[in-house]
């Protein structure tokens, strides 16, 4: 356990911003500037608190839970407030706190209609509570409350800001996760009673990191099975997994620019850190038997996610599509269950986060100034905005996984560790089938991006916009964007950053599920 | 009440723990005071007997927490037949405080409309006696005797309207429905009290584990439920609720939804648990089927529904049936002989109970404040509440959301609960509950979120102005939400109260 400032530190992570939303909430709501002043303030002390962490964090021991703390919370049902990072969560927490602060930034002059900055700022803080608090949970009660809080605030925010058709697309996200939720909860009360864990009060728990020595605790295979089924719903609707992907791209093209960029930079990472931190080492010989299938429908979602794209007119839309496939990278990264594949997977979550958030941003601005995002009417932006056009076509390279930048780092090793699945798997040469269709995959992420560049970049301005005054990257963008195209940058010639800090808890996770 | 409690006097000779039933005499004295009063006071300040019924209710809640802090043992009165123990006192505390906000949400609007007011705080108050008394009663007649005094009363309470045919068929409906159902009750009571010779709960609990009289017990149990099951609105027996409720005066809904929902669902506690739990081979499948019809059919009507009313209506129906979740969940497992259930289950519907409440209550109190601008409870109405009136709103949301069972809101413990005895209870006669109840819950979502969606996502109608809110109704929907916060990110504070219930329930079930 830790002491001092280390006891508190993930707590003032997580429950900074909700001091923030308190003053956001008591001031009133025409005083703009106060607000928005508040959290900026908040947002940044937050991931201040985020940075002392990632300084302090012991670097030899990135298999150890760090600045853990146990605290009793509800005894009736056995339930603690464990909190702790290691280095499979670091670095979803840092970049959780990064995006959260450079959306508040981007904001400043950007707040879509009905304006509101109060509501649409506090539920931004209260994302981040969601968020932060996912990434540190290590009590399976603890994950579901933090996992389910996001739910209202992207509601909300998809809802009230979003586009034309954000009533449909609100509650079809809303439904579509809760659904899975719910069975994701029912999954964990099975776990907690079939798992019998020695020397804890009552003889069970909901403790992660004990659940996770404890084994399968005298379960039969079929609930394993059953069990691991329910947590993968949960889970890969949050990914999304093809078949359960159907409400994101209505989400992402409904919700506005904020919204977007923390769905895809954050919200989709919850469910996939999910798969890694508790249904596969948790249940290691169900995921053994599952892995084969959730191979197969991220190849699937792959594909389909770069065909989708390639029907798109929207620019937001193909972005969400492009997003379905890279995760189905990730989960393909995941689903060898490899050392190297888990590491291929944290890279390409922290990746896609710092791409896919960029690319969402720069949307969000083209649609600002042109006030669409249909392709066939867009075109010249080099020309017109020329930093913006630099920024996209930067975005667009590393996004198709060019060498040197973030998603290389990602999407590569994820393909390669589908050659060498782990072997108790015993199903090797259908993984390096998938692993063909991966390869295929990333020919066509070249093919849909290079086309949106061409599209909306290259070639002369519209003559409906040729004349239109258009503004380039404002400040408040530079300010929010710098940080992010420099991390894209540096993750792509210095990956150890990552895989330095992932690599020896994936190591030890990787024991758990048997070779 | 009075009646039974002389004769038992007479007959037994007891020596009566005066401390422990402090509380209802309050009650009694404080219901006599209030129509007395109203009797000398001018017409027009007749709103001082919300007064006085409010300090008589809170004066009774200090009693309830002096009785917590004196003891932690049981305290048997009348041959057994009326027991202060743990889960007693939390419940008494429970309905004291509906009492108490009902009384608060219905200040305004019984004060501004043209009511007789020293009348309904006194029937207001006679029920809660009922209600007080139920949580004691472990003996048949005791049973009959308070649910009759929970009932009665708020057969007047809903055609309280007069001048309104609805809440005139709101409560014709409502009074055949009760005569209707004990009639069942007591059918069903008097088939076992032939067979076990007692009508106390621990004596028929041990005659009822013994071979013999299978079909007639079987019959008397499943007569009794019947019963029971009308009371809670519980489906095939629930199409009386949605007319009742609408008709009903909202704050009148409010307290039936709440508080008597509730007491019908500890008679069947008391009943369930401290009488028939030898018998649950007989009774598990009826839990089962009524908890699995409930939720699902009372969510599918609930869906349709465009008065709020009426839609919180189906939604309690629905609610009930997360709350007879744990009785079959305990029912399935006590067949099993995995009896350990018996605590997680005791625990889930006490827990649901406190936290359905809170949240109930604070959704009705926002649904008074909105009637009083729009004159009306179509959802429609709600269009732009948001701009015009935040605050409320966000409570409102807050509400709904913790009745679908979101997280960190109170909702989601109560759920919780019930999902977990569910679970416990296992086979799968548990996990098909579970998965139904799971499936419900995302159904539910969808209507509460309609109702937020019109407030937050619509254009408020051009004439309205800010909702206004008075004071008395302002505090009890300020109690609640701050209820529903405190409880939802620390379940401890009910968990603690469900231990408590569990632990006196854990003796009397031998497990």
């Amino acid at each position: 356990m830790a002491h001092g400032f280390d006891a508190w530190a993930l707590s003032l992570v997580v429950f900074t911003p909700i001091i923030g939303l308190a003053l956001v909430l008591v001031l009133p709501r025409d005083d703009e500037g106060t607000i928005k002043l508040v959290t900026l303030v908040t947002t940044l002390v937050t991931f201040a608190f985020t940075v002392l962490v990632v300084v302090r964090f012991n670097y030899d021991k990135t298999d150890k839970l760090q600045f853990e703390v146990k605290k009793s919370w509800i005894d009736v049902i056995h339930s603690n407030y464990h909190i702790g990072v290691d280095g499979i969560a670091l670095p979803m927490l840092a970049l959780s706190s990064f995006i959260t602060l450079l959306c508040v930034i981007y904001s400043w002059n950007h707040f879509p209609e009905p304006h509101n900055p109060k509501a649409f700022l506090a539920l931004i803080l209260l994302l981040e509570v969601g968020m932060n608090g996912t990434f540190v949970a290590q009590d399976l009660i603890l994950f579901f409350i933090f996992f389910e809080i996001v739910l209202l605030p992207m509601y909300f925010m998809i809802g009230v800001w979003g586009g034309p058709n954000r009533e449909y697309a609100s509650i079809k996200f809303f439904l579509f996760t809760l659904f899975g939720s719910a069975l994701m909860l029912l999954s964990f009360l099975a776990i907690y009673f079939k798992v019998d864990v020695p020397g804890v009060a009552g003889g069970h728990t909901f403790d992660i990191p004990l659940l996770v020595a404890a084994g399968k605790g005298g379960m039969t295979h079929g609930v394993q099975l059953l069990i691991f089924g329910g947590m993968f719903l949960g889970f890969a609707i949050k990914v999304p997994m093809f078949p359960f992907h159907t409400w994101l791209p209505d989400a992402h093209t409904e919700a506005p620019t904020v919204g977007s960029v923390l769905l895809a930079a954050i919200l989709l990472k919850l469910g996939t850190y999910g798969f890694i931190r508790i249904a596969m080492p948790i249940l290691p010989e169900a995921a053994r038997s599952w892995a084969p299938w959730i191979g197969l429908l991220a190849v699937i979602g792959i594909i389909y996610g770069a065909l989708g794209c390639l029907a798109q007119t929207d620019m937001k839309r193909l972005i969400a599509f492009s997003s379905i496939a890279h995760m189905g990278f990730v989960m393909l990264g995941i689903a060898s269950m490899t050392t190297f594949g888990l590491n291929a997977a944290i890279f390409g979550m922290v990746a896609h986060g710092l791409i896919t958030g960029m690319l969402f941003f720069v949307a969000g601005s083209v649609q600002h100034t042109f006030h669409t995002r249909e392709m066939s009417r867009l075109g010249g932006l080099l020309q017109q905005a020329p930093h913006m056009g630099w920024i996209l076509s930067f975005c667009a390279m590393a996004s198709l996984g060019l060498p040197g930048l973030a998603g290389f780092w990602g999407e590569f090793p994820a393909i390669l560790s589908a050659f060498n699945p782990l072997s108790t798997i015993h199903q090797t040469p259908l993984f390096r089938g998938y692993m063909v269709v991966a390869a295929v995959g990333t020919v066509l992420a070249a093919g849909y991006l290079l086309w949106m560049l061409q599209k909306v970049a290259f070639g002369a301005p519209k003559p409906e916009f040729a004349d239109a005054h258009i503004h380039d990257v404002g400040v408040a963008e530079w300010i929010a964007w710098t940080p992010l195209l420099l991390g894209i940058v540096a993750l792509g010639v210095y990956p150890n950053i990552v895989f330095r800090v992932t690599d020896g808890a994936v190591t030890s996770l990787t024991k758990v599920f048997g070779g | 009440m009075i009646l039974g409690v002389a004769a038992s006097l007479v007959a037994h000779n007891p020596r009566i723990d005066w401390f422990g039933i402090a509380p209802e005499g309050t009650l009694v004295a404080t219901a006599v005071a209030v129509l007395l009063l109203d009797l000398v006071m001018p017409r027009r300040d007749s709103w001082q007997t919300s007064r006085l019924a409010s300090v008589g209710v809170l004066v009774s809640l200090g009693f309830v927490v002096a009785l917590y802090e004196r003891h932690g043992g049981t305290t048997p009165m009348f041959g057994g037949a009326y027991v202060v123990d743990n889960y007693a006192i939390a419940l008494k505390g429970f309905f004291l405080v509906v009492a108490y906000v009902t009384i608060l949400l219905a200040v305004d609007y019984i004060g501004e409309g043209d009511y007789y007011q020293g009348e309904f705080y006194f029937l207001l108050l006679t029920s809660v006696l009922g209600m007080t008394v139920m949580t004691s009663a472990r003996d048949l007649i005791t049973i009959f005797v308070a649910l009759e005094t929970i009932s009665i009363p708020t057969y007047v309470l809903a055609g309280y309207r007069k001048h309104d045919r609805r809440s005139n068929e709101a409560a014709l409906k409502y009074y055949l429905i009760g005569a209707i159902s004990s009639a069942f009750m007591l059918y069903g009571m008097s088939l076992i009290y032939g067979v076990t010779n007692s009508t106390l709960l621990s004596d028929i609990s041990d005659k009822v584990g013994q071979t013999g009289h299978g079909k007639v017990l079987a019959v008397a149990i499943f007569l009794s439920l019947i019963g029971f099951a009308f009371k809670v609105s519980a489906v095939p027996f629930h199409w009386w609720a949605p007319d009742t409720y609408e008709g009903a005066p909202t704050p009148v809904t409010a307290f039936l939804s709440v508080a008597s929902k509730a007491g019908g669902f500890v008679a069947m506690l008391n009943i369930i648990f401290f009488g028939f739990s030898n018998r649950s081979n007989v009774w598990w499948v009826v839990a089962w089927l009524l908890a699995i019809l409930s939720m699902t059919l009372g969510n599918l009507t609930a869906l349709r529904q465009t008065n709020i009313v009426r839609m919180l209506a189906y939604s309690s129906i629905a609610q009930g049936g997360f709350m007879l979740v744990p009785f079959a969940a305990y029912g399935i497992a006590r067949d099993h002989g995995h009896l350990s259930v018996a605590q997680t289950s005791f625990q889930a519907v006490v827990i649901y109970l406190l936290i359905y409440g809170a949240m109930n209550l604070g959704a009705f109190g926002c649904v008074i404040a909105v009637a009083r601008r729009t004159r009306s409870a179509d959802i429609e109405g709600y269009g732009g509440l948001f701009t015009t009136s935040p605050a409320l709103t966000v409570c409102l949301s807050m509400f709904l959301a913790s009745l679908t069972g979101i997280p960190p809101l109170a909702g989601w413990f109560a759920k919780f609960v019930m999902f977990r005895s569910a679970i416990d209870a296992g086979g799968w006669a548990g996990t098909s509950l579970a998965i139904v109840a799971g499936v419900n819950s995302v159904i539910a979502a969808y209507y509460y979120l309609n109702v937020v969606r019109t407030m937050w996502f619509k254009a408020p109608a051009t004439e309205a102005g800010p909702v206004q809110v008075p004071s008395a109704l302002g505090f009890s929907i300020a109690l609640c939400t701050v209820l529903v916060l405190a409880i939802g990110v620390y379940p401890q504070l009910v968990g603690h109260i469900g231990d408590l219930a569990a632990k006196a329930a854990s003796v009397a079930t031998g497990s």
